[in-house]
């Protein structure tokens, strides 16, 4: 540019009162950080009853699974967020939920109950993850390359998918004798306490690999936030970008879901949190946060269900319930959809 | 300089747009005006590589828009369209730092910090640049976008409507900036703009399209005139010379 | 001409047809096939009418109060509000009358579409496939919570139950609350010109004379009394006011005055032919209805949805939606 700039010119801008809050998002994100560290450290030790390496052992393994949770749901929400340009959607209403839900349904009854009684093999993990993605991926490479593509409809479509698969799944139920039933419903709500220890290893390579992928593209995701055209204008290529952030978030989904079980609303709590307190829209700032949030919110509310209510396994439950409210009363409020 | 040959456009079975052919010269503003539904939008937004046309060529700053990388495209041609809305709460000097993203892919350096310090002084937005744009009007949101494709710093520059939300003080403000951007900065501003006298106040070419069709094309004197713009807008349309400015009037 | 036959056909069938098949000559001479025609056979094909035709009334009126052709009770929340409202009942006063059950799914019903119309209004929505997306978060909302209560005091079989609504517990003694569903039916008929002009947009309602919120106060109840009795006699039907409603618009456009008697004739048939698909597939065992109509609802969605688009891309004019 020719214009020159005169110190002058910039002086003004930092002697205004800025309006921003006084917290730089770094500084929010240490202090979060710390916060994590004493709930983890609370969480493991505090108030063990019994043998010691047990317990520890035993809430090692939960701690793994909420650091899956909080990454996939957290972080991919917020990724999904991003690319629908929309805050209210939760990615599970793209029918992986429903999906899983059916898929669980049909093994009880083809196979029974002690067919997903009993722990599930990586491979069997994995296929599921692969059923939900490669479904996801047919929706949008029909839906979205189209002409007409349209982020929504692809939704829209994904939704109703999810309407039938629950109505054929629910009819099934029906079918079920009270104790496959009873055996399924547990798995169909999260749980973070029976997580297959042996399964970790290779969440946890995954969860890295997808991390590093967004990591890298942090900053083409805030571009993102503009929208298809300014994006595209921009110099980002919007159609590729959202293709693979799409299957991104549908592999983090869909994994989080075959290991812990369906959260539908967790990531959108947690995102909205993430959104509110970092003080930044980048993503650079918000991606770990959300993972933060996520971690700090499951490690903390396991800790109180366990300690204060006695009712371990209903984490997930109340969770899901209280995100349930905050999404009514976030519409409720001057909505920005 | 801008140069499109042949192109064509088709929804399903109409044809919006083509065969169109033209130059447009480096330099200046050029606007393309003519009644709804002639296919002006739709040009430009062919021409921003944002819609493919259906055949036909384009090449922006000698970059063919088909088969040039987006990034590189991005360096040379910036294009704005009507509707931004946004679902994050960005600040006005965050969203004009987005605009350096084609040069520093997100880490900005001096040059972007300075690049984005002009931008807005350029658009009177220093004092605004720490609000959200969710508390500006309409207009200074307007600006806001206009500075962030200033930031980008191209030798390009389409808008699609810019003056839309703008009532008459703010729509000469953004004019007159235009000009500057022009005049001062070199910039080559392609708009699409429905007031033919703002056109004819501020630019140095005029392409008039309708249905479809290049029906005219040339310099501000050579298409304000009564016969060119009452054939353009298919309404009575004299020209009257006010000030220095030729003058379209067609309320009657 | 064409429909009215068809419904007849499908009438008479649904009469006839099931695990115990009634032929015409049976009919008038076996006692014991005129006792299974007049105590299940009769209540559950006039169950099958009054659902049908609430649901798609429902659907019709929701489309025009919100201006948005994807809307109806199942994609709104209303339905999931009257199950969780059944559930309440359940819990607080199982014992109640058919009669008490139904004001209390009712008046869920009544507060969920409210409250769906409220978040219409205060959210500013750029694309109209928005719309029903938030109606079914609001609906998974509610679902959440409905089947987080059924778990915790055990009533998940009841719940299941409700959600895969069927006909085939119809029998007389059981169904006559639908009957209301006629009386919605009439009243609709009376004031279709009020929803037309409602239809409109509330602006250009006003404009017109219409007392904007009085109308869609109206349409608000009839719909969650629609919904209510339906989901108290039979259960949870999805997308039939989605599907009906489009079909017919699509060939006579949106005059509800007009419309109406074709709503309900077209929505009976389609609901007549999932039952009869449903008890005729796997017979002796029956597929509930609203199984069937989640299957195909879903295709039916889908290819309305796609066409919709299609029509809109055509236009030359560059609003596309927004990713």
């Amino acid at each position: 540019m020719s214009t020159t700039v005169s110190p002058a010119t910039t002086a003004p801008a930092a002697a205004e009162k800025p309006r921003r809050a006084p917290l730089s998002p770094r500084a929010r994100i240490l202090l979060t950080t710390a916060a994590v560290l004493i709930a983890v450290v609370g969480f493991l030790f505090l108030f063990i009853r019994g043998a010691f390496w047990f317990a520890l052992d035993a809430r090692l393994s939960m701690l793994a699974a909420m650091v899956i949770a909080a990454f996939t749901q957290g972080v991919g929400t917020v990724v999904f967020h991003t690319i629908t340009g929309n805050r209210i959607l939760t990615p599970s209403i793209m029918g992986l939920d429903s999906m899983y839900t059916l898929s669980q349904t049909l093994m009880v009854f083809v196979f029974g109950g002690a067919a997903v009684a009993q722990q599930e093999g990586i491979g069997k993990v994995l296929a599921q993850t692969a059923l939900m993605v490669v479904f996801a991926t047919i929706l949008y490479r029909w839906l979205f390359s189209g002409r007409n593509g349209s982020l929504y409809i692809l939704l829209l479509v994904g939704v109703v998918f999810g309407l039938a698969f629950d109505s054929i799944a629910v009819f099934v139920q029906r079918m079920l004798n009270p104790t496959d039933h009873d055996l399924l419903s547990a798995k169909l709500f999260g749980r973070m306490g029976d997580v297959n220890v042996s399964h970790l290893p290779v969440a946890f390579v995954i969860c890295a690999a997808v991390g590093v992928i967004l990591w890298l593209r942090r900053y083409r995701l805030d571009v993102l936030l503009l929208g298809r055209d300014t994006a595209q204008s921009l110099g980002v290529d919007h159609k590729r970008e959202l293709t693979l952030m799409l299957v991104l978030v549908a592999i983090m989904v869909a994994f989080s879901t075959a290991l812990v079980g369906p959260m539908t609303f967790f990531g959108f709590v947690v995102a909205t949190l993430a959104y509110q307190l970092t003080g930044s829209h980048q993503h650079r700032y918000v991606m770990p946060m959300a993972f933060l949030l996520g971690l700090l919110t499951l490690v903390v509310g396991q800790f109180i269900m366990q300690h204060v209510f006695y009712a371990a396994g209903f984490l997930t439950v109340i969770i899901e319930f209280l995100g349930g409210i905050l999404f009514l009363v976030l519409l409720l409020r001057k909505g920005r959809v | 300089m801008i140069s499109f040959s042949d192109v064509t456009k088709n929804y399903g079975e109409t044809r919006v747009l083509g065969p169109v052919t033209a130059t447009i010269p480096e330099g200046g503003i050029t606007s393309l005006i003519g009644p709804n539904g002639a296919g002006k939008s739709t040009l430009l937004t062919i021409l921003g590589r944002l819609l493919e046309a259906d055949s036909g060529s384009v090449s922006v700053g000698g970059l063919d828009v088909r088969r040039a990388k987006s990034a590189e495209l991005a360096r040379k041609v910036a294009i704005l369209r009507q509707e931004n809305h946004l679902s994050a709460r960005l600040t006005v000097r965050d969203l004009v730092a987005l605009g350096r993203f084609p040069h520093s892919r997100g880490r900005l350096t001096v040059e972007c910090v300075t690049a984005v310090d002009a931008a807005l002084e350029f658009l009177n937005l220093t004092s605004l640049q720490d609000r959200f744009l969710d508390q500006l009007s309409g207009g200074q949101r307007q600006r806001a976008f206009v500075a962030m494709v200033l930031a980008q710093d191209t030798d390009y520059i389409l808008l699609d409507e810019p003056l839309n939300n703008l009532d008459m003080k703010h729509s000469v403000l953004m004019m007159k900036q235009l000009r500057r951007a022009a005049d001062e900065l070199g910039k080559t501003v392609v708009l699409v703009i429905h007031d033919v006298n703002f056109a004819a106040a501020y630019s140095d070419r005029i392409v008039a399209l309708r249905d479809g069709l290049l029906v005219h094309e040339g310099s501000v004197e050579e298409t304000m005139t009564a016969e060119v713009l009452t054939s353009v807008f298919d309404t009575p349309v004299t020209v009257h010379t006010i000030g220095c400015y030729p003058t379209a009037v067609y309320t009657h | 001409m064409a429909t009215a036959a068809a419904v007849a056909i499908l009438l008479l069938v649904s009469l006839l047809v099931g695990g115990y098949d009634i032929t015409l000559e049976k009919l008038l001479t076996d006692p014991a096939a005129q006792e299974m025609f007049w105590l299940s056979r009769v209540p559950r094909t006039l169950a099958l009418v009054f659902a049908a035709a609430a649901m798609s009334i429902s659907g019709v009126i929701m489309q025009l109060i919100t201006q948005n052709k994807f809307v109806e009770p199942s994609t709104a929340g209303t339905s999931q509000w009257a199950g969780l409202g059944m559930l309440v009942i359940l819990l607080v006063a199982p014992e109640s009358t058919p009669m008490v059950k139904m004001v209390v799914a009712t008046g869920f019903a009544f507060l969920g579409t409210w409250l769906f119309l409220a978040v219409l209004d205060r959210v500013r929505v750029r694309s109209s496939v928005v719309v029903p997306l938030v109606g079914i978060m609001l609906g998974a909302v509610v679902g959440a919570a409905t089947t987080f209560i059924a778990g915790t005091f055990n009533l998940m079989q009841a719940l299941t139950a409700w959600r895969s609504g069927g006909f085939s517990g119809i029998v007389q003694g059981f169904y006559e609350p639908l009957w209301i569903v006629a009386g919605i039916a009439v009243a609709a008929f009376l004031v279709a010109d009020r929803f037309t002009v409602a239809g409109l947009g509330q602006d250009m309602a006003t404009g017109l004379g219409l007392n904007y919120r009085r109308v869609v106060f109206l349409g608000v109840i009839m719909v969650a009394l629609a919904t209510g009795v339906t989901s108290v006699v039979v259960g949870f039907i999805p997308f039939l006011g989605l599907i009906v409603p489009n079909m017919v618009s699509m060939i006579l456009g949106d005059d509800l005055r007009r419309n109406l008697p074709w709503v309900v004739a077209t929505g009976v048939a389609l609901l007549l032919a999932c039952d009869l698909l449903g008890r005729v597939v796997v017979a002796p065992m029956e597929i509930p209805a609203s199984v069937i109509l989640g299957a195909l609802g879903a295709i039916a969605f889908i290819i309305i949805l796609l066409r919709t688009q299609r029509a809109s891309a055509a236009a030359p004019s560059l609003a596309r939606e927004r990713a």
